[in-house]
């Protein structure tokens, strides 16, 4: 891990601030004690686990909590919010992420180019959310 | 009359945000005001040798300091006066620490507050008055409330300094929770082998007198002179006639499970917990018995050669007075059945770790043999999980139980000893081994143990045929786990016990947001209590290891004969005084007074019997609450009377 890794400037206090703006969560409660990588469902389909993911926001990375493909994978099933023991609303800080991306990039995919079979088989949630880039 | 005005620096702490020269200076023209000094530590040796040679040279009689809170230094600079032969209650404390220098960064506003607060205290200081502090008596013997290892071994040390104790346990046996812990981390000899001696010793000592199946029910009176009440439950056999022969045994119809060994193993209605109990005596429980009505059974009272069991045996009230107490009533497991998710009471192969503890002691029901409850077998793979209730803020224990790291490493290393092909995991948030030897024994249970350590907790407990699904993460290489285990430990928190609220709520001593009972202060005072002559030991105050709790029970024993010790003891003069003649006797002061101080009376005055109220000074703590509360102005705060308090607010507003 490089020193520019841990360095905590305001490029990555801007996103800390702009995850917990959305989310409403303080991303510092995590303890990282695993539970939430530990009960997803999709765990074994996420390049970062959830834990690691949050760690990566405490830290400020944006490039790499973007690039990461768990706020994605993510089905907002709740089960990492109803049993975190610190009381952070997980599937919140996801969906903020998952926010940032497309208020940044909001041509990211365009659903009209999508083939139906494609539109068919995507989860109503990744549609909703990209859908919702729309609304600012 | 002379005021002397000191000025503490007290190093920078004071001096960077008060201009202490400056009010000094302006000190000189205030009323009264003989001599104002200024000094970088007024506490030290020299700084109290300034305000010595002063009450000489100018012929001084108030002092008042200006510097840190008079919880630091009240007692140092009334110690001044009195080696000067002044009366210590002639001192007034200003804090422009605390109250000024600490809370403000602006040096102009810090010094006019520092000097507004110092004109107050000048004017009130002209009005104060010489108290005398009274005396009161001191019952020279000790209550002990709790038999665990800290009410033990706090009785203990009360009497072999040579005072009478009386040592109160709920249940029908000293030892509490640690009689049942099979092995002690980090030495991991034997819990009984070391806890039995002290037991014996504590009903041998000519000093204790021990009160089993006893409750304290009520609490009166003040340090040095406690008023208890104690209700003795009855045990139906008579301590001393029964002889352990044990032929009441095979006679008794009852089969009941056996608390003692969690409910692993039958026993009958009547019974001894456990072979080294004390008193060593049989007990029989009412609840299971069926012959407290004799009409029903007395098979066990027709066996009995000593004629040791008494059917009508009663509760009785016993009332003593005591000079000191110590609470020592200890913890609870936290009920894990309330984590839904690790399926505690509804998969039967997990346990707590108490559990365990019987399971894998040689005096419990598998005679040490490591075997789960559902089929008898032996589990080739065992996880512990830690944190099992604590650091979860959401919906369990906030705070860590500090013991569960050690006594997890523990439970795998012992199974790892008698299953030597097994695999123990532990899943643990973080490790916590912060003791002599801990974390050596860590050490030595992951390198020579082999007993797997997986960073993450578990999510989620689930049956899987005649095994148990564990869902897991390890977070340090970032994967999921899922495996199969035979049995599930957890690893239970820790929780004050139902003792520790109720003695909390009879005595009125505070408690945390926890309901662990306060300490005086967290640091300097964590044996005393708020109230005077009431300490604490164990993990009634939180939660500790066994060389904590003894630790702090040697403490508080030695607290509690710093008291016993006294022929008499004085008691604060800064109390409450009732003017008869303008008492109306409405009792809204006794109401107001947290430390029940203030009872009404009915005298007799000028032929009329009237209602009014009488404070008992040893009680009274001199918080002014009634004072504030009266509204004819009948009670008066000693040392704080309202003539003193109403010239402070007129010199603080200018007039």
């Amino acid at each position: 891990m490089s020193y520019e890794y841990i360095k905590i400037g305001s490029e990555e206090k801007a996103f800390i601030a702009k995850v917990e703006e959305i989310s409403g969560q303080n991303v510092y409660s995590c303890y990282q004690c695993g539970k939430c990588s530990a009960g997803c469902a999709f765990s074994y389909k996420m390049d970062k686990t959830v834990n690691q993911f949050i760690h990566l926001i405490q830290l400020g990375q944006k490039e790499r909590t973007l690039d990461a493909n768990t706020h994605w994978i993510c089905a907002s099933c709740f089960t990492c919010t109803v049993r975190c023991p610190r009381e952070i609303d997980v599937a919140a800080l996801m969906e903020a992420v998952r926010e940032i991306s497309l208020r940044e990039n909001p041509e990211k995919v365009r659903i009209a180019d999508l083939p139906k079979e494609s539109l068919e088989k995507l989860p109503n949630i990744a549609l909703v959310s990209n859908f919702r880039k729309k609304t600012g | 009359m002379k005021i002397g005005v000191y000025v503490c620096e007290c190093g920078s702490n004071i001096a960077s945000t008060v201009d202490v020269d400056k009010i000094v200076e302006e000190a000189k023209d205030l009323p009264n005001v003989a001599v104002s000094r200024v000094y970088k530590y007024m506490c030290s040796d020299p700084g109290q040798e300034l305000i010595k040679n002063d009450i000489d040279e100018y012929d001084l009689d108030k002092i008042v300091v200006a510097a840190c809170s008079p919880r630091m230094h009240e007692a140092t600079f009334r110690s001044v006066l009195e080696d000067k032969g002044l009366n210590p209650y002639v001192l007034e404390i200003v804090n422009i620490r605390e109250h000024v220098s600490w809370v403000n960064s602006d040096k102009d506003k810090g010094t006019e507050k520092s000097m507004a607060l110092l004109t107050g205290a000048v004017h009130r200081s002209a009005l104060m008055k010489p108290l005398e502090r009274k005396k009161v008596g001191v019952i020279h013997t000790a209550l002990v409330i709790g038999g665990g290892i800290a009410g033990i071994q706090a009785a203990l040390d009360i009497a072999n300094m040579g005072y009478k104790t009386t040592l109160v346990e709920k249940t029908s046996s000293i030892g509490g929770k640690m009689s049942q812990l099979d092995k002690t981390f980090p030495t991991l000899d034997c819990s009984q082998c070391i806890l039995s001696p002290k037991m014996v010793e504590v009903n041998r000592h000519p000093n204790i007198k021990l009160l089993s199946l006893s409750e304290v029910v009520a609490v009166d009176g003040y340090v040095g002179n406690f008023k208890v009440k104690i209700k003795r439950n009855p045990r139906y056999v008579i301590e001393d006639k029964c002889t352990l022969c044990g032929d009441c045994l095979p006679v008794c119809p009852v089969i009941a499970h056996d608390e003692y060994n969690q409910g692993f193993s039958p026993r009958k209605a009547i019974y001894i917990s456990y072979p080294q109990a004390i008193p060593a005596s049989f007990i029989i429980n009412p609840d299971d018995c069926l012959g407290i009505d004799p009409l029903i059974c007395t098979k066990c009272k027709e066996v009995c050669g000593p004629e040791a069991i008494d059917f009508d045996m009663q509760p009785e009230i016993i009332e003593e007075e005591f000079g000191a107490i110590i609470v020592a009533t200890g913890f609870a497991p936290y009920p894990i059945e309330n984590i839904g998710e690790y399926g505690y009471g509804t998969i039967h192969d997990v346990i707590s770790g108490l559990d365990y503890e019987r399971i894998v002691s040689a005096s419990g029901p598998t005679e040490g043999k490591i075997l789960r409850p559902s089929d008898g077998k032996i589990p080739e793979t065992v996880v512990f999980i830690h944190c099992a209730g604590s650091r979860d803020p959401s919906k369990h224990l906030p705070y860590c139980s500090k013991i569960c790291c050690m006594y997890s490493t523990k439970h795998a290393l012992q199974y790892k000893h008698i299953v030597h092909n097994g695999t123990a995991i532990n899943f643990y948030i973080d490790i916590r081994t912060a003791g002599k030897d801990y974390e050596e024994f860590y050490q030595r249970a992951a390198e020579e143990d082999k007993v797997i350590y997986i960073r993450g907790k578990v999510s989620e407990v689930l049956k899987d045929g005649n095994q148990i699904l564990i869902k897991g993460v390890d977070t340090l290489s970032g994967e999921t786990v899922e495996l199969h285990a035979d049995m599930v430990v957890l690893a239970t928190g820790i929780t004050p016990s139902e003792g520790t609220k109720e003695m909390a709520s009879l005595m009125n001593l505070a408690v945390d947001i926890n309901g662990f009972i306060r300490e005086a202060h967290p640091k300097l005072k964590p044996i005393d209590t708020a109230i005077a002559g009431i300490f604490i030991a164990g993990t009634a105050t939180g939660p500790k290891d066994i060389p904590d709790t003894v630790s702090q029970a040697s403490g508080a024993a030695s607290k509690a004969c710093g008291i016993l010790s006294q022929d008499e003891l004085e008691i604060e003069a800064t109390v409450a005084i009732v003017d008869d003649s303008l008492c109306r006797g409405c009792g809204m002061c006794a109401e107001a007074c947290p430390y029940s101080a203030i009872e009404m009376q009915v005298i007799n005055q000028y032929g009329h019997s009237t209602r009014i109220a009488y404070v008992n000074e040893a009680m009274c703590k001199g918080c002014g609450s009634c004072a504030a509360a009266c509204l004819n102005g009948a009670i008066n705060q000693l040392g704080y009377t309202d003539s003193q308090i109403l010239a402070l607010i007129s010199a603080l507003g200018g007039d």
